[in-house]
């Protein structure tokens, strides 16, 4: 019995401090970091979003933004990000989850290196590991240096713009300094893709989507 | 992707030694936040608010009861709310959470595991993310820590039954610790990148014809708790794999930073308490040259790049997302596995072999290289007692820890902690194995799939969280065996520190003699050491030779 009202009393304790707690860490900390947030750094907070020519919100800088049909096949005129566990899709989030000796990672790793071998007219054995490999996350925005100059000359061609215009893109989007060192070096085909169709409308004014 | 040797060497030392220059201020702000005698003003609202008399201290059995109390109507608490999600506000069109995933989820939570066998973005809402499992972030981790404080004050304190109020030691914890620091945090990773709004923002390639919603949730304000609480519950299903909870390879770095701060400082703070600072520093060398060791295994593991389907691929690159690659992956590994944290910058499922056997390793390890906030040094201080009663052994003296002898009941209480988690993982993950129709549909095949099996449990039962995420544990045999090993995993340890504690605090301080075993120093620290790795060997030696040691030898 007293046991009982002493465990009872706790709870009622236990009760009230977690609704109290609840007032102070689930609502007024997280509001206070939204204020922050969105005073001191509104772009980062709110997703990064980059907008197009016209300044529409097109894209955020840190999604992977891709497709393929139903085929499994990737439109020819753009970079092409990661292979994703959830095609990319920014409602999910997943890797593969496959272990590293598993048969049906190796089909689909094969299966992906034939596909981007054909689509880029090159050797199977030229086809760097990102490009055959699903991300962590599924969204990953970024494609290895190796990779992105393996595409050049595809998206060049589909564009009608010079090789060296889109290479010198493909520089200006890849990451150096500081976050290259710490993680390696990567190039952001979302902003990519963004600078490539701004890059295509100037050059062909009259053509449009 | 290549494994950068200089960037691993460069981030590893200067994980090292920014927490080395922190652990002593910091340490000293914690053992004084843990003495403190006086409440802040709004504090002492708090306390009259929640009826809680701050003025008295608990015995071990009172103080273990709130404790137990706590937890109890918390998970109830984070369980019905899910199940009234459908009818809650902020939470979109989502319904109630499935009363399996909802208990799982609640346990996970509360008792720090934040093992996720939900899909966040289809299962639970900003109000669910946001005021029960965030919170639960806070208070879980909050509990860890005020659950270690006991126990110094057991050692620290003589002749005595009180050890403390855990409601006035949770509050500090939460408010004076946890708080500031997180929000701090939160705001570095908004500036970072991470996103913190409550809205998804509607984006359209025009040219590539590609239209996005783009979600939007309080990330930064969870992930800083998720890595300073050492929880790892991730907002998004990828968990820190997202470009929205980790942006970028420096945000990367100071969520690892994060999630060793609080248990790389105890030590000092510990020190402090029982005034003899060598003890800190030789519990914090002894975590140390741990948490070196180990990810300098994991780094060598992982560039070792094994296995046939990375062979495939040309390389390490399945679960590695390409702005963090390799490195960052094996720091993050390693450190989310010493510690009880559980949150991934990487798909475990996919590292080579060797990797994923280092990461369950350091769970097995008990976590306590530096460990979770406060189970990682009370694991530690556990060990150290079993390490001066076998000393104790050699010499044939009656060990003694800090000026405490270490007599039958002392013992008892530590070799039942050590014996909770390994019969927890081993009986689990053999029932589970040996019954049928568990893991009819999983995906995996061969020793892999018992490598899932095992970590599931591993990580379940030592409330850490990662997981080999090809295994689906949402069904009712499995969030039923899992939500067990978190409960029991978590508890039943908890409430032995606190009986060990109870029982310290009761005997008077022995002098130190010329037969005291000195728990201070390299040669205790490398007996702590081989204790501690042999005790891991002993009990998961053939458990690990079936599942990523089999996997490893596999060509």
């Amino acid at each position: 019995m007293n046991t009982l009202t002493g465990y009872l009393r706790q709870a009622g304790t236990a009760l009230r401090f977690l609704v109290l707690a609840t007032l102070v860490l689930g609502l007024a900390y997280p509001l206070a970091v939204f204020g922050v947030g969105q005073l001191i750094a509104p772009y980062q907070a709110n997703g990064s979003i980059i907008t197009d020519a016209a300044g529409a919100p097109a894209a955020s800088a840190l999604i992977a933004q891709a497709s393929a049909d139903d085929s499994g096949a990737r439109d020819p005129r753009w970079f092409h990000a990661r292979p994703s566990a959830v095609m990319w899709d920014p409602a999910s989030s997943s890797a593969s989850n496959l272990g590293p000796n598993e048969p049906k990672l190796i089909d689909a790793v094969t299966a992906n290196r034939s596909a981007v071998a054909a689509a880029e007219g090159i050797n199977e054995s030229e086809v760097p590991a990102d490009a055959v490999t699903a991300s962590g996350s599924g969204l990953d925005p970024d494609i290895s240096p190796e990779y992105a100059r393996l595409q050049v000359a595809r998206v060049a061609a589909a564009h009608g713009l010079d090789t060296k215009a889109v290479a010198s893109l493909v520089d200006r989007h890849t990451s150096s300094g500081l976050l290259a060192f710490l993680g390696q070096p990567s190039v952001n085909v979302t902003s990519l893709n963004l600078a490539v169709a701004e890059a295509s409308h100037a050059s062909q004014p009259a053509q449009s989507e | 992707m290549t494994f950068n040797y200089a960037s691993f060497v460069v981030q590893v030392a200067a994980l090292l030694i920014v927490l080395a220059a922190l652990h002593k201020p910091f340490g000293i702000y914690l053992a004084r936040v843990f003495e403190a005698t006086t409440s802040t003003r709004p504090e002492r609202l708090f306390y009259r608010l929640a009826g809680i008399d701050a003025g008295t201290e608990q015995t071990w059995s009172v103080y273990l009861r709130s404790v137990l109390a706590f937890s109890a109507v918390s998970i109830l608490a984070v369980f019905a709310l899910q199940r009234l999600q459908g009818i809650l506000p902020g939470s979109g069109s989502l319904p109630g959470v499935d009363s399996w995933v909802a208990m799982n989820t609640a346990i996970s939570f509360v008792t720090n595991t934040n093992w996720q066998t939900y899909v966040p973005e289809t299962t639970v809402g900003i109000f669910v993310q946001m005021c029960l499992l965030a919170v639960q972030n806070f208070l879980s981790a909050a509990v860890g820590i005020v659950v270690a404080v006991a126990l110094i004050r057991g050692i620290a304190r003589t002749r005595t039954q009180r050890l403390g109020n855990f409601w006035v030691d949770l509050a500090r914890t939460s408010f004076r610790i946890l708080l500031p620091i997180a929000f701090v945090a939160a705001v570095v990773m908004v500036l970072g990148g991470v996103v913190q709004n409550f809205w998804p923002t509607d984006v359209t390639n025009q040219a590539a014809g590609i239209s996005q919603s783009i979600p939007g949730g309080p990330v930064a304000s969870q992930e800083a708790i998720k890595e300073l609480g050492t929880n790892g519950g991730g907002y998004f299903n990828a968990n820190s794999a997202h470009p929205f909870e980790n942006p970028n390879a420096l945000i990367s770095l100071f969520e690892v930073f994060l999630l060793l701060l609080i248990p790389s400082a105890l030590p000092y703070a510990f020190g402090r308490m029982v005034g003899d600072q060598k003890q800190g520093y030789t519990v914090a060398a002894v975590m140390g040259t741990l948490w070196l060791a180990s990810a300098s295994l994991m780094g060598w593991a992982v560039a070792s790049g094994q296995g046939t389907a990375t062979a495939a691929a040309g390389g390490l690159g399945e679960g590695f997302e390409q702005r963090f690659g390799p490195v960052p992956g094996a720091i993050f590994a390693a450190s989310t596995t010493l510690t009880s944290t559980g949150a991934v910058n990487t798909a475990h499922d996919s590292l080579p072999p060797l990797a994923g056997g280092v990461a369950m390793v350091n769970m097995m390890l008990g976590e306590v290289a530096p460990g979770g906030t406060g189970s990682g040094l009370y694991g530690l201080l556990i060990l150290s007692i079993i390490s001066v009663f076998i000393a104790g052994l050699m010499v044939g003296r009656t060990p003694e820890y800090l000026g405490k002898k270490i007599g039958p009941t002392e013992m008892k209480l530590a070799a039942m902690y050590i014996l909770v988690t390994p019969t927890l993982v081993l009986a689990l993950a053999g029932i589970t194995v040996l019954l049928p129709g568990i893991l009819a549909n999983a995906p995996a095949s061969g020793p892999h799939q018992f490598s899932e099996v095992l970590y599931a449990f591993t990580s379940g039962a030592n409330n850490n969280g990662s997981a080999f995420g090809g295994i689906t544990t949402s069904g009712p045999f499995l969030s039923v065996a899992m939500g067990l090993a978190m409960l029991l995993g978590r508890f039943l340890p908890i409430a032995l520190v606190l009986a060990l504690a109870g029982s310290l605090a009761r005997q008077g301080r022995i002098p130190a003699s010329t037969g005291t075993v000195p728990t201070h120093g390299p040669l205790f620290g490398g007996l702590l050491l081989g204790v501690t790795v042999i005790l891991t060997a002993l009990s998961y030696f053939p458990a690990l030779a079936l599942g990523p040691l089999a996997e490893g030898l596999l060509k």
